[in-house]
Order: structure tokens, then C-alpha cells, then sequence
């Protein structure tokens, strides 16, 4: 599957995750952001030795995603994925904070060593706290909550357009990168020449597309505004799900929710 | 309200690179009426239909669905008296569900929210997609999405319906279902399309067009029958009116 | 820029002036060219798309992928192009965990900032006039996207060291990020120019995009940027007030007395030290790194044992919660 498909696949994977009514998803969608938000603040604010206390904080994603009965696999697929970026830069770590930071057992764990295990949590959790809200929210949803909070309508209104007209696009390109593979047996990877031909052409067939689905909106009355309507209104659900992650933030930001546990256990 | 719903008078139009399009086109409708426009590739179908939604300018001629002229200035009228299904579904349901595709018509028309839900469960009964509500059309059939962007049109409330090749893509099933459908609104109609067959079975009249102007405007039967002048037009009779492949008649 | 990587005082910064850019921009554009929607949104989606489409470098081996940001701004002007360049980088990091939410405000300033609001303006117009002669337009875009990705690249790096979250030492880092970016931002600079070449063979009547209205935005977001930048050094030499706070306040022993000072100079010598000195971080603050407030390493296993136990307690907790409310009518 060229990267196009995968990608493409994953995108309409993630957006019928959202459209099964579970108690995640009948959560509201401006809830869930501030809550995401909030939660990848805590999560950043964290310093470099903190790989320890960031471990709590990661009930909030899996506790959203078993509300909305989402599948660990892809999700995790998704991170390791990702993953290269951040892996590199903190494999630096260790190699180059010696400093010894903890005593385990009888090994000597250096601070470059938490250092790499916190770049990676904080990575791991800020990521996978956006794919859980994307998952259990729906991507019109989470642009009409965005709405709702202030952002201002054109942004919004590009936001749905280009998600809507990715779908068609990412296809296009990926019917011309299959043509273009099928023609170029050797070397199916076309080169940066060819490419900018490929698309060059797609651009000039998008533009034409841009100008019809533009006659198609003014035919249905779009003047250049886009009314976007999306009526909500709190439930207890909401109030509860926002103060449980409150706590759970401010918990874990403010104690040290491991070395806690620890004393619970060993008074 | 008027006697004649649409009417286009010597129509002419010529693309920005001087492709002429529509060499004085004439026409009149009538309340009520389900008439086909056929014609080869490059005859100007699509191109008239842009016209009669105030998509495209004409240089010269005149254009009124209803009431109203089709200019600058009336185009929120004729938009809601006159409803365009596009040839490609794609270009027609830009909304990430079909749900906001309906609804986005009656809103921007400025109506109250309940009215805009009435209008949207109509719609979608319409054209049997109420299921289809929540998903986002990049999840639907060929079939489904021209359901959908049917309703979307429909869920404005035009009187007059005009459709661009509305069979394209579909399949056996979808296809006859549309048949059906189309029959069943009593909007007048205005369908353009290769599929002759299906012109046939929703159209009692036919407009032939070749060379940007009307070569023959009657009967569907009569017209369609016509071999010399489908021949000249780059058409030829629907499956239905040609020769028993066994015995011949 | 990654999630990983950047602190929420840089993050922050960087989100509130991107934020701010994208307000003016959306309502200089509501005001004038909102029926350009369909365009920019449509744009938006060849853009995500065309990132998809990887091709090889000639000469390298290595591969690559378009970025956009100077074709946009060639297509739509700096107003547009900022806005569907942000909208593309949201929900890249919403649906692909590229890059993330938190740094979404250095992404769009990075990406999107410098190759909208000053490569186009202030190098590509004035390289490539009209757009109308092909040799022109190949050296305004080669030349374009070469100085907006340097800007991006030096900003990344900066962020970076802002945000001190990370040991990487600053020469090597910029010298390398500085080279790939250059390389990068010429072949980017290329195959734009085709694209743009493309696109007016097929339509000529298609002229570059206007700037006018821009120079506002320049003068305005430049300004927004180094007072976010200085905002965040600033936030970073300081210690961290949240959490020296919040230690004193929670049980346990008060953090190490050398405190405030300390973690002053230190902080300050991170981040000016052009080879970190390890073994004065390692050796002066014992306190700073990984060990628990509770000692010994044992309690710290038995602490984080426990989180994971929590976590996973939690995490069953909420899918008892969801199977009792699908199992309601």
C-alpha cells in the first residue's frame, strides 16, 4: 500500500471510530478539547526528570479511549510511526547526560537515560491524547466545539473543507502515483522532476474542482459566508468527565502521585 | 405565478479562450413538465444547465426560470426557485456528512434551526437516504452519493429540478431506483444525460441539442426514434426502441 | 517542532502569536475574500495530498516531500496561504501525531509564518514580478524557499533551546539543521517553480497572488514573534516558578537549598553553553534529576508499579462505564 492509501486508510479509520455512539463520543466536543488541551499543557510542563510522574497522567488517554471503545493497536501503530522524530532527538540523551540520576537495584541509571524515557512519555502521551480525542469525537464535531469557543468562523469553515476534500485529493494523488509506478517498473518512486509534473497537472485538475465546488455552493445560496449551526448544551456527563480530568491534572502536577503511592504502601 | 417556468430565449455563450458554446438556444417550459436534453459530447449540455443557474453569463439572450430573469442581481431568487444536481456528487457534497450537506442550503437561506431539520428528514426521505445521515460522503456508494446531493438540492425547495448526467456511475439497482425516484417528484424536470433509456422513462419531451443550438424539441418517442437525426447529432436510438437482437423488429 | 521537545512557555508563546496572525488573517479575509473558501479549503486538501507524494532527490538517493507554504502563498496570497497551511498542520497533528498540538503554534509560525509573510512578499514578488518568465519565476522560488526554511529551521533550533528540554548541544544542532534545511528548501524552491510554471501554461489568466495588505501582518506578526521569543528565553531562565511552587507545597522535603540561584545559573549556562558542561550539572544538583522526593530507588519502583496499576485500574474503570451505558436502551 503506497503511503498515500495507508494514510488515507487511517484517516477513515479514525473518523468511523468516532461516529459509533459510545459514552465518549456523547461527550461534548468542546468538553473533550479544552480537556485534551489542558491535558498536553500538564503534560509539556513536565522538566526532564520528571519521567516518573508523567506515568499517572496515563489513565486520562486510556481511560477517554475505553470510554469510546477504541482499539489500542492502531493507535499504538500510530505512535511508533510517528515515533522516529522524537526517538532521535532523545536518544541523544543518554549519550550525552551522563550524570548519574538513580540508583536501581545495583545499576546506575544515568539522568541523559530519564531524560530519554521522559522525551518519549511526554511524546507518547501528548500524541496519544490527540488521536483519542480525533477517535471519539469526530472531526466536524471537534471543529463545531471549536466554533464554539471562539474561533473564528473562516478558520473553521476551512478546517471541514479541507478534511472534506482530503479524502478526494489524497485518492486522486494516489491514482496518479499508481499510474506513474505502473509506467516506471524499475523505479516506482518517481523523482523530484517527475513528481512536481505529477503535480503540477493535479493542481490544475484541483483548481478546476475548487471552481466547481464553488458553483455548487453558490448555487445552494453560499454568498461567503458559511452558516455553521451546531446546537449543545452541558450534560452531567460533561461536568464529570471535566472534573475528573481536573483532578487527575492537578494531581498529578502538584504531588508526586508515584512516591505517594509508594508511602501508601510503606508507612 | 407564471405560465411558463423556464424559458431561454436565443441563448448564446462563447468560453474565455473563444470556444463557442451556445449558438442561440430556445426554449420554453411548462409547469409541470420532464423534459431530456440530449446531445453528444461538446453539444453544450452542461454548459446550458450552468446557465440556467446563473452559474455562467450568456453574451447575449435571455434566461427566466419563474418570475425572475436570470442576472447579477436576481440570482437568490432563481437559486431558490431552480435546483442543480452536478454531474460529479464530489463537487455537490463538500460537508463532512451528508447531514450538513442537506442542511447547508435551508441554512444559508437563513431559516430557523427546526425548519431546517424538517426540511433536511424530508429531503432525505425523498430520496430514501435517512440512514445515510451521519456519514460522510467519502464512506458512500456512487448510488448514495447522488442520493445525497439530490437531497441536498431538494432540501432548498426548488420548483424546477435540473440534473447532469444523474445516472453516471451508478449501478443497475441505484439507476432504477433514481428512475423511480424521478418519476415520483412532481417538480418540473429537466434532465440531461447519455442515458437515453432513462430519458425515456422520465421525459415525456426531449430537447436534441448539437452544435450549441436545438435540433429537435418533441415527443421523447417521436424524437427518439428519429435515426437521421440522432445519427447527425452523435446519438442513436436507446436500447429499448432498437431492433430485437433475435428476431429483428 | 515536536510535543517532545518544546516546553508550554515556548509552546504557549508560539501558540498565542500564531493564534494571533490566524485571527487577523481570517478576518482581513471575511472581510474581503471569504468566496475564496471553496479555493482555499480545496487547496488545502492538494496540499495535504501532495505532502503524501514522496519522490527522490537526484543525486541523494534520499527522499522527499513538498511542503507547501510558498506555493500557497504564490496561489493565495499571504493571508490565505498562512490559514490553509495551519489548517493543514492541524490536522496533521490531530490525526497523525505530526508534530502535536502543543507545538502547532511553532509549527504554523515555522511552516507557515515565514514562507507566507516574508519569503513571498519580500523575496519571491520582488524576484519574480509578473510570474510571467520561466527563468524568473525558478530563481524567486529556489531562492524563496531556501529563506523561508532557513527562518524555520533557525526557529526550530530556537524554540528548542528555549524550551530546555533537551541536551542537545546548540553548534552542532544549528550547524546541522541549518545544512539539511538549505538543501531541503532547494529542492522545495524547484519543484514549486514547476508547479507555478505548470499551473500558468495551463491558465494563464492566473496571476501571483497580491501582498498588499500583508505588510501589516509582516510588521505586526515580526514583532509578535520576538516579543514571544524574548517572552519564553525569558520564562526559561527563570526557574520554573509552577514547580519550585508547587514542591514546596506538596509533602515531603522542600527541593535542594541551593535553589533559586542555582537553578539560575545553571538554566542560564544550558542555554548559552555551546558545549554543556556535564559534569557541573551532574555533580551540583543531585536534586534535579529522576529520584523521588521518597528516597530510596525502591519506593520509586514501587511508586511506579503502583501508577501503572492505577493507570490500569482506571483504564478498566471506564470500559465497565462504557458497557454499562451501551447496554442502555
Amino acid at each position: 500500500m503506497s503511503p498515500v492509501e495507508s494514510a488515507l486508510a487511517h484517516l477513515g479509520a479514525l473518523d468511523d471510530l468516532a461516529a459509533r455512539d459510545t459514552p465518549a463520543a456523547r461527550l461534548d466536543a468542546r468538553v473533550k478539547a479544552l480537556a485534551t488541551v489542558a491535558f498536553v499543557v500538564v503534560v509539556a510542563s513536565f522538566g526532564r526528570g520528571d519521567a516518573l510522574r508523567l506515568l499517572p497522567l496515563a489513565a486520562w488517554p486510556i481511560a477517554l479511549g475505553a470510554l469510546g471503545d477504541v482499539p489500542w493497536r492502531p493507535v499504538l501503530l500510530r505512535l511508533v510511526l510517528a515515533s522516529p522524530f522524537a526517538l532521535g532527538v532523545a536518544a541523544f540523551e543518554p549519550l550525552l547526560d551522563r550524570a548519574p540520576a538513580l540508583a536501581v537495584g545495583g545499576l546506575t541509571v544515568s539522568a541523559g537515560a530519564v531524560a530519554f524515557a521522559t522525551i518519549l512519555l511526554k511524546f507518547a502521551l501528548a500524541l496519544s491524547a490527540a488521536l483519542v480525542l480525533v477517535a471519539t469525537t469526530g472531526f466536524d464535531a471537534v471543529c463545531a466545539g471549536l466554533e464554539r469557543l471562539g474561533t473564528p468562523r473562516l478558520l473553521v469553515a476551512q478546517l471541514l473543507l479541507l478534511y472534506r476534500y482530503l479524502f478526494v485529493l489524497a485518492e486522486e494523488a494516489g491514482r496518479m502515483v499508481r499510474a506513474h509506478a505502473l509506467r516506471s517498473p524499475d523505479r516506482p518512486r518517481p523523482t523530484a522532476r517527475v513528481a512536481a509534473t505529477l503535480l503540477g497537472q493535479l493542481l490544475v485538475r484541483t483548481l478546476a474542482r475548487a471552481e466547481r465546488v464553488h458553483a455548487a455552493m453558490r448555487c445552494r445560496g453560499f454568498d461567503g459566508t458559511m452558516r455553521l449551526v451546531r446546537q449543545t448544551r452541558l450534560s452531567r456527563a460533561d461536568l464529570a468527565f471535566a472534573a475528573a480530568t481536573a483532578l487527575l491534572l492537578a494531581g498529578c502536577r502538584l504531588v508526586h502521585l508515584p512516591a505517594a503511592f509508594a508511602r501508601l504502601l510503606t508507612p | 405565478m407564471s405560465h411558463h417556468l423556464v424559458s431561454v430565449r436565443d441563448l448564446r455563450f462563447a468560453y474565455p479562450d473563444g470556444t463557442p458554446a451556445l449558438d442561440g438556444v430556445t426554449f420554453t417550459l411548462h409547469h409541470g413538465e420532464a423534459v431530456g436534453l440530449v446531445g453528444g459530447n461538446g453539444a453544450g449540455k452542461s454548459t446550458l444547465l450552468l446557465h440556467l443557474a446563473g452559474v455562467l453569463r450568456a453574451s447575449s439572450g435571455e434566461v427566466r426560470v419563474g418570475d425572475w430573469p436570470v442576472t447579477p442581481g436576481t440570482l437568490r431568487e432563481v437559486r431558490r426557485s431552480l435546483g442543480l444536481v452536478f454531474q460529479d456528487p464530489d463537487d455537490q457534497l463538500f460537508m463532512p456528512t451528508v447531514e450538513d450537506d442537506v442542511a447547508f442550503g435551508p441554512r444559508q437561506l437563513g431559516l430557523p434551526e427546526p425548519e431546517v431539520e424538517a426540511r433536511v428528514a424530508d429531503a432525505l426521505a425523498r430520496v430514501g437516504a435517512t440512514h445515510l445521515r451521519r456519514r460522510p460522503p467519502h464512506r458512500l456508494s456512487g448510488g448514495e452519493k447522488r442520493a445525497a446531493a439530490i437531497a441536498a438540492v431538494l432540501a432548498m425547495g426548488p420548483s424546477v429540478l435540473v440534473l447532469d448526467e444523474p445516472s453516471s456511475n451508478l449501478d443497475p439497482a441505484s439507476r432504477r431506483a433514481l428512475i423511480a425516484q424521478l418519476c415520483a417528484f412532481e417538480h418540473t424536470k429537466i434532465v440531461a444525460s447519455h442515458d437515453l433509456d432513462l430519458v425515456l422513462d422520465v421525459c415525456r419531451r426531449v430537447l436534441v441539442l448539437s452544435g450549441g443550438k436545438v435540433v429537435a424539441d418533441g415527443p421523447s418517442h417521436e424524437v427518439l426514434s428519429d435515426d437521421e437525426l440522432l445519427a447527425a447529432a452523435r446519438l442513436e436510438r436507446p436500447l429499448r426502441l432498437q431492433a430485437c437482437p433475435r428476431c429483428g423488429t | 517542532m515536536s510535543d517532545a521537545l518544546v516546553s508550554p512557555a515556548v509552546g504557549g508563546a508560539l501558540w498565542l502569536a500564531a493564534a494571533g496572525v490566524a485571527r487577523h488573517a481570517a478576518r482581513r479575509l471575511e472581510r474581503d475574500e471569504e468566496r475564496r473558501l471553496p479555493l482555499m479549503g480545496v487547496l488545502g486538501a492538494f496540499v495535504f495530498a501532495g505532502q503524501m507524494v514522496n519522490f527522490t532527490i537526484p543525486g541523494t538517493g534520499s527522499s522527499g516531500h513538498l511542503g507547501g507554504g510558498l506555493l500557497l502563498a504564490v496561489l493565495l496570497g499571504p493571508h490565505a496561504a498562512f490559514v490553509v497551511m495551519a489548517s493543514v498542520l492541524a490536522v496533521q497533528a490531530l490525526f497523525f501525531a505530526d508534530g502535536g498540538v502543543l507545538a502547532l503554534g511553532c509549527n504554523a509560525v515555522n511552516l507557515g509564518f515565514f514562507s507566507a509573510y516574508l519569503a513571498y512578499p519580500l523575496v519571491w514578488r520582488p524576484l519574480a514580478g509578473d510570474g510571467r518568465s520561466s527563468p524568473r519565476v525558478a530563481l524567486a522560488s529556489i531562492a524563496a524557499a531556501v529563506v523561508g526554511l532557513q527562518l524555520g529551521s533557525l526557529a526550530v533550533v530556537l524554540e528548542t533551546r528555549a524550551s530546555g528540554l533537551s541536551s542537545l548541544p546548540l553548534g552542532p544542532f544549528l550547524l546541522l539543521m541549518q545544512s539539511i534545511h538549505l538543501a531541503i528548501g532547494l529542492v522545495e524552491g524547484a519543484v514549486t517553480a514547476v508547479i507555478v510554471l505548470a499551473v500558468r501554461r495551463a491558465r494563464p489568466e492566473l496571476a501571483p497572488a497580491e501582498t498588499g495588505s500583508a505588510r501589516a501582518v509582516v510588521a505586526l506578526g515580526t514583532a509578535a514573534l520576538v516579543a514571544a521569543g524574548a517572552l519564553s528565553w525569558f520564562a526559561s531562565t527563570r526557574p520554573d516558578g509552577l514547580e519550585w511552587a508547587t514542591a514546596r507545597a506538596s509533602t515531603g522535603a522542600p527541593p535542594a537549598a541551593s535553589g533559586t540561584v542555582h537553578e539560575l545559573v545553571a538554566r542560564l549556562q544550558r542555554a548559552t553553553a555551546v558545549m554543556p558542561d556535564y559534569d557541573f550539572k551532574g555533580a551540583a544538583e543531585p536534586g534535579r534529576w529522576g529520584a523521588p522526593r521518597a528516597g530510596t530507588s525502591a519506593a520509586g519502583l514501587l511508586g511506579a508499579g503502583l501508577s501503572v496499576a492505577f493507570v490500569a485500574a482506571v483504564g478498566l474503570g471506564a470500559r465497565a462505564v462504557r458497557r454499562r451505558g451501551s447496554r442502555r436502551p
